[in-house]
């Protein structure tokens, strides 16, 4: 029997994959790490909560329930694989691990679709109980029911910043203060770009005005400084835009800026990558449609550029539409066509989004020699600092070896963005000869008693 | 031109030892690697400071090169992580038992002392280890260091000694004037009276563009890590057997980290410079490390990757002069098991190179082998 | 000690029981192991080098920040990992080796 189409990832990038291949008549495999299908955004809550869409995703409640009817209906007619972890890549299969066994899934075409998870510059402190990711911060909310404090502080940039304040501040949180690192003069110089969904905009100026009406006190252009506490966030210690020295009590942080794309898999799959000097990463490459560079291998969703939810779903199918057509099965040129123009506004916008709050690359100078970078291997900056110094690492790969710096359990998703930053800082080089770091195999742990399929 | 007494070709731990231990002699050197210094075999490999296992003839160099990783820290400043915590091999079956023993017996005239261990003596000594063990040939001498740091570190120390250490520098061609090699790379060219080819497993190619072909072929060891945890785990441990995936080696860092390689090799490739790791074979290997060390069942394995090798046909590298060039050397080709020799590669090649001769024998690993009839059967 | 994280809603399901560092914890059913243990109390986990303790990050899966042992020495990713009665876990002191 020929090998499926594997689509990676239940986020709405890969149900919407799904989707379309089903209608083309096929039965794809669908691979997600997490129980339920939905993705970040879309997350659903266990059996047995009881809060309703509305409750749960606001203004995107039909959304959500759209994407889970999908997904709910595609079930009898796809392969759903459920914590799965994808792990590795080899030529044309995919290594995969579910309940202590791993299985080598051999593919015709791939849909990675693995979206994005949170971007952090870390600051001193930023391992202490209490600090959470942004989206970390939103999950305990809408997954568990949980706030990761009664007084939270949200430190960051970005969107998800303003929404998961408001989201925290409808959940009865005390917020203590939203602290912006973007300037407020950033958003209104990138509005050309952002007025390409002006329901966006409106959107995010209603979260903020609604911060303000309850009181929370936001401050843009503002320095984190650091994060205290013995055992526990107590408070967090940043400077004001006017450049006074601030300390806000808090028990607890809520940390990002913005989102970086989930691509090892791409990394391993070969694809290649090019520098995107817009949101100040290494993407992989890909045309219109989501081809990447690799023959028989597609991106979709957040994974391959942070579009939002929205585009992820038109990605995603766009990708199924190419994969398919490469196939040699036939799909109508107007429907890409369709989905290709309305892709575009929200590339636009996403331009916008990277220009209104930019991802502060600046900070990574000024972080302490003692600040941890990466939290699996705790090596601070300094000793990150000395292996582009002393040692001479010219680029990220070169400094991880002298100095461990996302060598640890994370691959240095976390660590990863910052840590380039810090070492082009110190050689005072542009950021894109700093390189990024290269994906290695298991893309998560992978356990020692896995058993290997026959 | 940039002139030199000698030129290095390859700068990974064999070329930057060299370079080192040429300008002790006085010797005047520049090495010109193609990427960045020990970022290939001498970068990726396992670390493993072992003697026990090698070809005996071998032993004298190995001996010589453990006794410079000890004094590191002296020599260069840098102890490159070497801890000498030991080395045991782990025989399961009757016939692997024997051939430790008959190893160890083997080994003693050559200057390496094992010690056998079984039976009891084996569950009090090493009880980390799996209950099926027979018998653990103890090297205590031997250990482990970190890959990455070692090569970097001997070429810091060569450019604060006076060597010119050149990355990102191709060697292109290589063509012989009366006196001198004329070395063409992408960043320039250079001569030298004196060359050394310490490029890997990309020696083969320089050896024949001189009109001496070897039976070079390269290979990928795949090595991976877990998570780390208490370090408890002293010496680095192999399982000796003839059977390949079998084959295993682990060590913990003392960070905690537990270091394995080993079972069936991956694909390399000298056009890509890379080798592609199988993640069917660290499926394979996990049995075999949980078999050796039970109590690795717990932990999780966080990176794996492999390297690029060059093995010999006979298994061992080739080393010394040239049979057809005056003035040409060679040390490449170290079948996976050169990490340990480094050190002691660098000095011998230097002393050679310096004054002709060298303090242990390094025949049986002279190019010639392959020269003739009988050594391009072997 | 409070809890680092705090319930606020939900709070109609199912009490489940777990024990962690050798105490009994109550823990609703649904709770992923990190909500378990943080609703609860303050950390996860030391770090392996010594700066402290953790309590995870992402919440998604991705630092690997929040891995805890069992007591019989298997691992679980807390913030992944849902809660089942009778679960016994530690935080401190990984029991490695076992003999
Ligand atoms: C925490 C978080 C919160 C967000 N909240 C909002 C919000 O409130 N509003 C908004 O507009 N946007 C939000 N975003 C952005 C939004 O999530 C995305 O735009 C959208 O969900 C992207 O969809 P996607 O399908 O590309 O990826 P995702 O929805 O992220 O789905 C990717 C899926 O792939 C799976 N996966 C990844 N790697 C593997 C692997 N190796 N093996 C198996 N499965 C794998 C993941 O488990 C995940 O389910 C948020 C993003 C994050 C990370
Ligand atoms: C995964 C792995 C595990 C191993 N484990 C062990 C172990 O545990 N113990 C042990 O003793 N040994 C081990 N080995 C073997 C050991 O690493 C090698 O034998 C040793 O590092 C070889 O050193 P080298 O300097 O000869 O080669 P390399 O380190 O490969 O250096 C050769 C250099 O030459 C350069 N070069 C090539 N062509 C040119 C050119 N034209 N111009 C300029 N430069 C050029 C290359 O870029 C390279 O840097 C292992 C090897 C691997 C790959």
């Amino acid at each position: 029997m020929a090998a499926p189409v594997v689509v990676v990832g239940a986020g709405p990038a890969g149900i919407r994959a799904a989707e379309r291949l089903v209608e083309a008549g096929l039965c794809p495999v669908l691979v997600e790490e997490g129980a339920r299908d939905g993705g970040q955004i879309y997350r659903r809550q266990p059996p047995g909560f009881t809060r309703g869409p509305e409750a749960l995703y606001g203004s995107e409640a039909a959304k959500a329930t759209a994407l889970h009817a999908a997904a709910e209906a595609l079930r009898p007619r796809l392969d759903w694989r459920p914590e799965t972890l994808v792990w590795a890549v080899r030529d044309g299969a995919l290594l995969v691990h579910s309940a202590g066994r791993g299985e080598s899934l051999p593919y015709a075409a791939l849909i990675l679709a693995t979206g994005a998870t949170d971007r952090v510059m870390p600051l001193p402190g930023w391992t202490l109980p209490g600090v959470a990711s942004l989206g970390g911060a939103q999950i305990a909310l809408k997954a568990q029911a949980c706030t990761i404090g009664a007084r939270p502080v949200f430190l960051g940039t970005g969107p998800l910043l303003y929404l998961v304040a408001w989201q925290y501040v409808k959940a009865g949180a005390a917020v203590q203060a939203v602290l912006d690192t973007s300037p407020f003069a950033s958003r209104v110089a990138a509005l050309p770009w952002m007025m390409a969904r002006p329901a966006l905009v409106a959107r995010g100026a209603a979260y903020t005005m609604a911060l303000r009406r309850a009181g929370v006190r936001i401050a843009t252009g503002v320095t984190p400084i650091a994060v205290e506490g013995e055992d526990r966030v107590a408070a967090l210690r940043w400077r004001d835009a006017a450049g006074r020295d601030c300390r806000t009590d808090c028990d607890a942080v809520g940390l990002g800026y913005g989102l970086r794309s989930e691509t090892q898999l791409a990394d391993l799959a070969r694809c290649d990558f090019a520098f995107d000097a817009g949101a100040r990463q290494w993407l992989p490459v890909t045309d219109e449609d989501g081809r990447a560079s690799v023959q028989g291998v597609y991106l979709a969703g957040d994974g391959a550029q942070v579009r939002g939810a929205d585009a992820a779903e038109l990605a995603g199918r766009l990708a199924a539409c190419a994969a398919l057509r490469d196939l040699g099965v036939a799909v109508d040129e107007a429907e890409m066509v369709h989905l290709r123009r309305r892709l575009m506004p929200m590339t636009r916008f996403r331009r916008g989004l990277e220009r209104a709050f930019p991802w502060p690359a600046h900070l990574a100078a000024a972080l302490p020699d003692e600040a941890l970078v990466c939290r699996c291997e705790a090596i601070t900056a300094g000793e990150l600092r000395r292996a582009g110094g002393e040692y001479g690492a010219p680029e990220v790969n070169r400094a991880k070896a002298f100095s461990r710096t996302g060598m640890g359990r994370c691959q240095g998703r976390m660590c990863g963005p910052a840590a380039a930053e810090i070492l082009a800082a110190a050689r005072g080089m542009p950021i894109e000869a700093a390189g990024r770091l290269r994906g290695a195999a298991p893309v998560k742990p992978l356990p020692v008693l896995t058993e290997a399929a026959p | 031109m940039t002139a030199a007494d000698v030129a290095i070709v390859g700068g990974g731990l064999m070329g930057a030892a060299t370079a080192f231990f040429l300008r002790r002699r006085g010797l005047s050197v520049v090495l010109l690697e193609r990427d960045l210094v020990g970022s290939h075999a001498s970068g990726t490999n396992f670390g493993n400071v072992r003697r026990q296992g090698r070809f005996l003839p071998q032993l004298p160099l190995a001996n010589l090169s453990r006794e410079i990783w000890g004094r590191l820290p002296d020599l260069i400043g840098d102890d490159a992580e070497f801890l000498p915590s030991g080395h045991i091999r782990v025989a399961f079956r009757e016939a692997d038992a024997a051939r430790l023993e008959a190893y160890a017996r083997e080994a003693r005239p050559h200057g390496l002392e094992l010690e056998l261990v079984s039976g009891n003596a084996l569950r009090m000594r090493f009880p980390f280890l799996s209950p099926e063990a027979r018998m653990a040939s103890y090297s205590p001498h031997d250990g482990h260091a970190n890959p990455r740091l070692a090569a970097p570190a001997f070429a810091r120390a060569a450019r604060r000694e006076g060597a010119i250490v050149h990355e990102n520098a191709e060697v292109l061609s290589i063509t012989k004037s009366a006196e001198d090699f004329l070395v063409e790379t992408s960043i320039g060219r250079f001569r030298a009276p004196l060359l050394q080819v310490s490029a890997g497993a990309w020696g083969g190619r320089l050896a024949a563009a001189f009109g001496e072909p070897v039976p070079i072929t390269p290979h990928g060891p795949q090595m991976a890590v877990t998570e780390p945890v208490r370090y408890r785990i002293e010496p680095v441990m192999g399982i000796a057997s003839e059977v390949v995936e079998e084959g295993v080696y682990l060590r913990q860092v003392k960070r905690g980290n537990i270091v394995f390689g080993g079972g069936v090799r991956s694909e390399a490739s000298l056009d890509t410079k890379r080798a592609r790791l199988d993640p069917l074979n660290t499926l394979r290997q996990l049995p075999q490390v949980a078999r050796l060390l039970p109590a690795m069942r717990a932990l999780s394995v966080i990176r794996s990757w492999s390297g690029v090798e060059g093995y010999m046909r006979d298994d061992i590298p080739v080393m010394g002069p040239s049979a057809k060039v005056a003035g040409l050397f060679y040390a490449f080709g170290f079948c996976g098991h050169g990490f340990q020799l480094g050190p002691g590669v660098g000095a011998t090649m230097a002393e050679l190179i310096a004054t002709g001769g060298t303090g242990v024998p390094i025949e049986p690993f002279h190019i010639s082998r392959f020269a003739t009839a009988e050594g391009n059967t072997r | 000690m409070t809890g680092l994280l705090h319930r606020v809603g939900e709070t109609g399901r199912s009490a489940v029981r777990i024990v962690v560092d050798g105490a009994e914890v109550a823990a609703l059913e649904g709770d992923t192991l990190l909500v378990a243990l943080l609703t609860a109390g303050a950390r996860l986990r030391e770090s392996e080098f010594g700066d402290g303790p953790r309590a995870g990050f992402c919440l998604m899966g991705a630092c690997q920040d929040c891995w805890v042992w069992t007591e019989e020495g298997g691992r679980l990713r807390a913030c992944s990992t849902p809660v089942a009665s009778g679960m016994r876990v530690v935080t401190r002191g990984a029991p490695w080796p076992r003999p």
